[in-house]
């Protein structure tokens, strides 16, 4: 394996493994604002607005995976 | 494919002093706030009755932005105002401007030591390393200077150095290493959000070459709102824990 299909080949593995924890992570966050909401409908607007707080925190872990990906394609 | 830069492009230089493209975009995007405000400024001084509706347009913002910050910072929110509302205008404008037609598409010839190639004109600002990192470290630095105001020196350094017991001068060791993380976790979300944005918008173009990037403009408009409003409530959080006292 020379080294630009080894490139490649990190690269896809380290955003699919990269993307895949932060994916289960925002499902659980939604899966929780979600219960929170069925059982306080009235504080629906803060916990809309915490969940994209934190939804945006796991976002950003795959955002990093992404930014080194760029990071090894393109230098 | 176009070629993807991961890093902003010299334009020219004043004095020794680089210019790069994504330094251009921010000085236009820093102009044009500036003119906006001078003139909200002069309308409220003015004292007119009926003001300009560009004025009740700039209100409308501040007052909403004043609210929600309310809910984060409670008593601070009169001395940290300020500073999170201009990260979040700031950061908001930069990263939409970067969306405009004709920045990263406008493409000028340089040539450097015989090498000629064609670099954009103008790149959005946040989607340069440099000046997110700026932002970070402005952003944390006045943490701590804010935490110094409100607690005094020996109080706020003693949330670090705490000498009761070694569990707390260990999680006092980490605190501080988790001071200097945040520069970095700052910098690289907003960086790696806004320049993944533009990377994916181009690809999608080069894909399909009509109306498909449409929906992915609108993500993008979608994200650079919330990356401004993430920057700025983490920077009000940040600010009210170092402002409050250690229990």
């Amino acid at each position: 394996m020379d080294l630009a299909t080894a490139k490649t080949v990190a690269i896809s593995f380290m955003m699919a493994f990269g993307v895949a924890f932060p994916a289960l992570a925002i499902g659980m966050i939604g899966k929780s604002a979600m219960e929170a909401i069925g059982r306080n409908p009235e504080a629906e607007s803060g916990i809309r607005t915490t969940m994209i707080l934190v939804v945006a925190f796991a976002e950003a872990i795959a955002i990093y995976v992404l930014v080194a990906a760029l990071i090894l394609k393109f230098t | 494919m176009p070629h993807v830069s991961l890093k902003a492009e010299k334009i020219f230089e004043v004095f020794g002093f680089p210019v790069t493209n994504s330094y251009l975009t921010s000085l236009i995007v820093l102009i044009l706030l500036s003119l906006a405000f001078l003139h909200y400024n002069s309308q409220i001084k003015s004292g007119l009755k009926k003001k300009s509706k560009f004025f009740y347009l700039i209100h409308f913002i501040n007052e909403s932005l004043y609210h929600f910050f309310n809910t984060i910072l409670g008593d601070q929110t009169k001395i940290a105002y300020p500073l999170v509302a201009s990260f979040f205008i700031y950061i908001l404008v930069q990263n939409w401007f970067g969306l405009l037609p004709g920045i990263g598409s406008l493409l000028i010839k340089t040539c450097h030591a015989g090498e000629c190639h064609s670099i954009p004109l103008f790149r959005g600002a946040t989607a340069d390393l440099n000046t997110t990192i700026g932002l970070g470290m402005l952003s944390v630095l006045l943490c701590q200077v804010y935490g110094v105001r409100a607690l005094g020196a020996k109080e706020y350094i003693k949330k670090f150095y705490n000498l009761k017991n070694p569990i707390s001068f260990f999680i006092g060791t980490l605190e501080i290493l988790s001071e200097f993380s945040k520069v970095f976790s700052f910098g690289f979300r907003l960086f790696g959000n806004i320049f993944a944005g533009e990377v994916l918008l181009v690809v999608i173009a080069f894909l399909v070459p009509v109306l498909a990037s449409f929906p992915f403009l609108l993500l993008e408009l979608f994200v650079g709102f919330i990356q401004a409003v993430v920057f700025a409530t983490l920077t009000a959080v940040f600010i009210n824990l170092a402002m409050s006292k250690q229990h």
